[in-house]
């Protein structure tokens, strides 16, 4: 059984901004406790001579030339936003008063 | 804001050890973006260089900028590094208006470079090498503006505005080992590491490399062991640190006021702190907390780096001399003494000084004209020295000097017309007539004229009273409007007054 505890999906759902509810929290505790016993399985046959992945592509040195191409307009650029002030996004006070 | 306690710098050197550390970032002046083809220049509009990729927008993906891994990858043979067979990309997760991706794409455990070496001399010439732990890729943050409240700093602002054009900017970040034995020069260690870094980037031409437009950024981190203990102490890490001078003084301000803290009896926070440049103190920012909990991991839409050691071996063949050893050479060809190579360097006119040189100019006369008037004009101005005249242009008016052509005089009114864009030093000599008068004619004339109404001075000068002549060629002088060799014109009133009945 995976050692994922309530409070670390409550810890992980605040750094992601995610609000779950205490229902959430609860089932996504044993969803997530089922990947990482699942991913244990897997790292079970994986002998030290298979090197760690993070891409499943066996591909490398995929670069672009550094070359301009034509950037969004400044309206097109703002025009998902809520609020604007002239040409800047506009949004709420960061920090509170010290 | 509260004025923290400072301990006398002596004494805190006294009864601890400093202990440093800098991370330098370096702006890659790369035409485009890390991860996107829009251009990486300011100056622009707010919001004029942006895309779905660097704007964080559904559907959008990066593309390495293939300059900005050479550019990287040879930064890091500069400074000594190894260079990664393997390296990857990795999101540092986080959530701040700066980042509309609400993660930076970074590098985590297979930074492009690491194990390096810089080898910096101070000015007692004591020679310190710093172990650089690493360098690795990632992109700018967008530039904030905070409206509102008291201060118009970010406490207590009403809003914030945000400009994307730096959002995705390449960025090479340098992190050293701990540096330790720094003692009474740590300071000046932190000056000097991050000018050594500056001067680097400058040579390798990968960045534009001005601090005053935030090319490179050096956030410092300080902390005290006391005297005997083999126990480190908590450090600071003070953010925004953009000149040279506030390198030193963010250092030193720091060592005094976490000596005065701790022979308190107090505790050093492990924080965030602030440079204020105005000031010349560090505030507190945010302390260490939940919110550094990056969730690192890869990023899945970029595969990995893999520079194979040819390519490797190819960029090294491309690096300029070391800085360090440039200095040395050109000291040594230029015979500059310490205190004027230093003027050089200080004042950053060693490649205009060089190339002026190279243009014709003897050494010494290139250095008195770049720190001299050429650096006086650009104060005025409020611009660089370098920005100012070409150096060809400064060779030729030397030459002009040299020649007999101009007197140092002159040649200054000469230079403000080529400032002014009024041509070439010989053009300019045309269009303003300001060549000396070497015809004798004019001279004897004005002289004669000059030594008739004075005639007083005449009889002095005919008395072997020659330093009366003074009064004669300053007359002379102003009636030829500054256009005379004064030396000639002393000649030929020796001369006249001996002939004159």
């Amino acid at each position: 059984m995976s050692e994922i505890t309530a409070e670390q999906v409550a810890h992980l759902a605040n750094l992601a901004r995610i609000d779950l509810s205490p229902e959430e929290i609860t089932r996504l505790t044993a969803e997530l406790g089922q990947i990482v016993d699942s991913v244990a399985k897997v790292a079970e046959v994986a002998t030290p001579d298979v090197p760690a992945t993070s891409h499943p592509m066996p591909l490398t040195n995929v670069f672009r030339a550094d070359v301009v191409v034509p950037s969004l307009s400044v309206e097109e650029a703002l025009s998902g936003s809520t609020d604007r002030d002239g040409d800047k996004f506009r949004v709420p006070a960061i920090l509170d008063e010290e | 804001m509260k004025k923290a306690e400072l301990m006398d710098y002596d004494k805190a050197l006294e009864l601890f050890e400093p202990v440093l550390g800098f991370e330098v970032h370096v702006e890659l002046n790369t035409k485009t973006k890390m991860f996107c083809g829009c251009a990486n220049e300011f100056g622009q509009g707010a919001n004029t260089n942006t895309c779905p990729t660097c704007l964080g927008l559904p559907g959008g993906l990066p593309q390495v900028n293939a300059k900005a891994i050479e550019s990287s990858i040879r930064l890091g043979l500069a400074l000594g590094c190894e260079i990664a067979e393997y390296s990857r990309f990795a999101r540092k997760n986080y959530f701040y208006p700066d980042t509309a991706k609400n993660f930076q794409t970074s590098q985590y455990d297979e930074p492009i470079a690491f194990n390096g070496q810089l080898t910096i001399e101070l000015e007692s010439g004591r020679q310190v090498t710093i172990d650089i732990e690493r360098a690795h890729m990632e992109d700018d943050a967008g530039k904030l503006t905070h409206v509102g409240g008291a201060t118009g700093r970010i406490q207590g602002a009403d809003y914030s505005l945000v400009d994307y054009n730096r959002g995705g900017v390449p960025l090479v970040e340098i992190v050293t080992q701990m540096i330790e034995g720094g003692e009474a020069d740590s300071p000046e260690i932190g000056r000097t590491y991050v000018a050594a870094i500056r001067e680097i980037v400058k040579a390798l031409g990968v960045s534009n490399a001005r601090m005053e437009e935030g090319n490179v950024r050096c956030d410092a981190n300080v902390s005290l062991r006391p005297r005997g203990s083999g126990k480190l102490g908590t450090r600071t890490e003070t953010k925004n640190v953009n000149s040279l001078r506030s390198v030193e003084r963010a250092v030193r301000y720091e060592i005094q006021r976490q000596a005065a803290l701790l022979a308190a009896g107090g505790t050093i926070t492990q924080e965030t702190r602030h440079w204020h440049e105005d000031t010349g103190i560090t505030s507190a920012g945010r302390p260490k907390s939940d919110a550094d909990d990056y969730r690192y991991f890869p990023e899945p839409d970029l595969v990995p780096v893999a520079p194979s050691r040819a390519w490797v071996e190819e960029l090294r063949a491309t690096l300029p001399e070391p800085p360090a050893a440039r200095r040395k050479r050109l000291q040594a060809d230029w015979g500059f003494a310490n205190l004027e190579f230093q003027d050089v360097v200080n004042s950053d006119l060693l490649d205009a000084v060089e190339a002026t040189v190279a243009a014709g100019a003897s050494a010494q006369s290139a250095r008195k004209w770049w720190t001299g008037e050429v650096a006086r004009l650009a104060n005025v101005a409020g611009v660089s020295a370098d920005s100012l005249v070409e150096p060809m242009q400064l060779a030729a008016l030397i030459e002009l000097v040299t020649a007999g052509t101009l007197t140092d005089r002159l040649a200054r009114q000469v230079l403000e017309g080529v400032i002014a864009g009024e041509g070439t030093p010989l053009e300019v000599v045309e269009i303003r007539g300001l060549a000396v008068v070497s015809d004798d004619g004019p001279l004897i004339e004005a002289i004669d004229l000059a030594l008739a109404s004075q005639p007083d001075v005449l009889a002095k000068i005919r008395d072997g009273k020659v330093q009366a002549a003074g009064a004669v060629i300053g007359a002379v002088m102003k009636a030829m409007r500054g256009q005379a060799d004064a030396a000639r014109v002393r000649e030929l009133v020796l001369e006249r007054a001996g002939t004159a009945e």
